[in-house]
């Protein structure tokens, strides 16, 4: 697989902070690639610097194997989708999608015949004349990914583009973004906060924090296997459980809760005994009374505090023991759950492997 | 009872109507109806006033006047131009490229020349330029002159002294309409290959097009109708339009083809801003919002 951009050790500081730190990646052709992390994480700068408006302190960005270094945003092979799309409201459509294509000193009719093949394409066919305030929040989107996708970029860069979206749009550009992207195999560079677009969409994952990268993998290994704390809380709901390291084997370790309850865990490596440990486990991981016949579960007794009715989202609300923590369930919609209200005592469980287990920082 | 009760709700609003109206009326429309009736009599053969349209059709047949009046307009013109290109990259600087901490500040000193008046700056304009002024006392001490040359009273010390005096009335409204452009559709046009060219082009100057206009119209008006600084700074040569105005009434104290002259400054004035505003497709009534 041929690689079409090669981020390597990549920083990038303002005067008093780092906004980029040492970030190394590559991007296979035809990918679809997804940064993700919270805001203020630095994703935006990097992907600034890919586009050409910022230069990198350190580290070099190559695309198909070429330097950028020094090569302005005007010159690069690769097209930026704005956060709030930045269409040129004086023009039209078709001059909006055309801008570039002019740029490049194309014929008319050859401007014409393209900017109509990739409306046809973005679904919005005969919209050539229309005016930019006329269009809808998703006609918008469609008209700038156009613009950019008619250049034919070796990187399209997306900076949040459906974050001004409302939610049901939202859902819906991202089934359409990720079937665009398959049909034009273009390789696309998506930054987002919002962890349910990075896992639809994309081929790999990102995690970014604080200017680093914390893991790069598929989605579904970000979600199962999270390699640090930080994607464990980041990617998806989970419950977090902070006990004792009481012994540590070669791939299970036991841990003593703060309730004193015992679990066992799995962990790649073994942890240091009597270190203070962190259990992540998600929400729809925890099985409702157990029976009593499945082996190496980890069992708890637990009041539930409260029932979060929510379609298919449903959740239970538990407290165990005393303490204050408490820990979210999914709850399936089979209506087998339906007598479980709120101040019931019950018997929840886990499989040992099913957790994710770091020392705490 | 009823037409007494809308007199009351709009009671308010007719006593702080009634100083601007009165205003209006007296000092602008009243003498304006009369310069208007003056401008159309005119002396007979037997020195008795009589109703004429000869003191408009003296402005077409006596080559002196129309002359003045077409280099007076082609100057303005031609000041209007010069200050929307200084005042574009400054207010761009100012809106766009400065740190946002230093932006009050250099607004501030675009504005603070107008402090003084208008007598005063140029005043200070010609101790620069003239024969024995500052730039020529540098000038001849450096060696760069043998002798000290005169910088004053010809037409490009007045086109200057008349740029410099209107800068701030162009540079205002683009600031304003150069601040609400986005600036991720100059990264946007750039992103697509524009260079600066184009940006400024496509991008730039489009979206500032109701402030290019807005500015344009005040700055040609207020050169069109200076009087002064075409009187201190130009020369034997660079009579201005209004001077022949001046001259009338008060030089030849022929008020009724001053008064005339004024029309024609007016109208003629209008027309060309019409057809300014018509070939940039701009709206009057937006371009002065």
């Amino acid at each position: 697989m041929e690689v079409d951009l090669s981020v390597k050790n990549v920083t990038k500081s303002f005067k008093d902070f780092t906004a980029v730190d040492t970030v190394s990646f590559d991007v296979e052709r035809g990918r679809f690639f997804s940064i993700l992390g919270p805001s203020g994480c630095g994703k935006t700068t990097l992907l600034r610097m890919v586009a050409g408006f910022e230069e990198p302190s350190s580290g070099t960005i190559e695309i198909r194997g070429r330097d950028m270094a020094g090569f302005a945003p005007n010159r690069r092979p690769v097209n930026l989708i704005f956060q709030h799309l930045a269409l040129f409201p004086m023009m039209n459509v078709a001059d909006n999608i055309g801008f570039g294509l002019a740029r490049r000193k194309e014929s008319k009719a050859e401007i014409n015949r393209k900017v109509s093949d990739i409306l046809e394409r973005v679904n919005l066919p005969g919209f050539e004349t229309k005016k930019i305030h006329q269009l809808s929040g998703g006609q918008k989107q469609r008209v700038a990914i156009a613009r950019s996708l008619v250049l034919n970029p070796t990187v399209l860069l997306l900076d949040e583009p459906l974050g001004a979206l409302d939610l049901k749009l939202r859902e819906q550009m991202k089934i359409e973004l990720k079937k665009l992207q398959e049909q034009v195999g273009t390789t696309f560079i998506y930054i987002t906060h919002d962890q349910s677009e990075a896992l639809v969409m994309s081929d790999y994952v990102a995690v970014m924090n604080e200017g680093r990268f914390e893991q790069i993998d598929s989605p579904q290994n970000l979600y199962s296997r999270p390699a640090t704390p930080f994607v464990a809380r980041f990617v998806g709901n989970n419950n977090r459980i902070i006990g004792t390291v009481n012994k540590s084997g070669d791939s299970v370790t036991e841990l003593v809760t703060r309730n004193g309850d015992t679990i066992q865990a799995k962990t790649p490596d073994p942890l240091p005994a009597g270190a203070e440990a962190e259990l992540f486990i998600r929400p729809e991981s925890i099985i409702i009374e157990p029976g009593t016949e499945i082996d190496g579960l980890n069992r708890l007794q637990v009041v539930v505090s409260s029932v979060l009715f929510d379609g298919a989202n449903s959740q239970l609300l538990v407290q165990s023991g005393k303490s204050a923590e408490e820990l979210l369930i999914s709850l399936p919609q089979n209506r087998q759950y339906d007598h479980i209200t709120a101040g019931d005592r019950v018997e929840i469980g886990w499989d040992a492997a099913a957790g994710n287990c770091f020392e705490a920082a | 009872m009823n037409s007494l009760g809308g007199l009351k709700a709009r009671l308010p609003l007719l006593i702080f109507l009634i100083p601007i109206l009165l205003w209006l009326f007296l000092l602008i429309v009243l003498p304006h109806i009369d310069l208007l009736r003056m401008s159309f009599r005119t002396e007979n053969d037997f020195g008795d006033m009589v109703w004429s349209v000869h003191n408009y059709l003296e402005f077409f047949k006596e080559p002196v006047y129309w002359l003045t009046f077409t280099r007076t307009a082609i100057y303005a013109i031609i000041v209007t131009f010069l200050t929307l290109c200084i005042s574009l990259p400054v207010a761009f600087y100012i809106t766009k490229v400065a740190p946002p901490k230093f932006k009050g500040f250099l607004s501030l000193l675009l504005l603070m020349p107008f402090w003084v008046s208008e007598l005063v700056r140029i005043y200070g304009w010609m101790i620069l330029l003239r024969e024995s002024g500052v730039i020529n006392h540098f000038l001849v001490k450096w060696g760069i002159l043998q002798q000290p040359v005169e910088m004053l009273y010809n037409d490009i010390a007045m086109t200057m002294g008349l740029v410099y005096t209107s800068m701030l009335f162009m540079a205002v409204p683009l600031l304003s309409v150069l601040d609400s452009l986005d600036d991720s559709l100059i990264e946007a046009a750039y992103d697509l290959g524009s260079n600066t060219v184009t940006i400024v082009r496509k991008i730039i100057i489009p979206h500032a097009m109701p402030g290019i206009a807005s500015g344009s119209i005040v700055v040609f008006m207020l050169s069109l109708g200076n009087y002064l600084t075409p009187n201190l700074m130009g020369g034997k040569n660079s009579l201005w339009f209004t001077e022949q105005i001046y001259n009338q009434f008060i030089a030849s104290f022929n008020w009724n083809q001053g008064s005339a002259f004024g029309f024609l400054l007016l109208v003629l004035s209008s027309l060309i801003i019409f057809i300014g505003l018509r070939l940039t497709n701009q709206q009057l009534s937006k371009v002065v919002q």
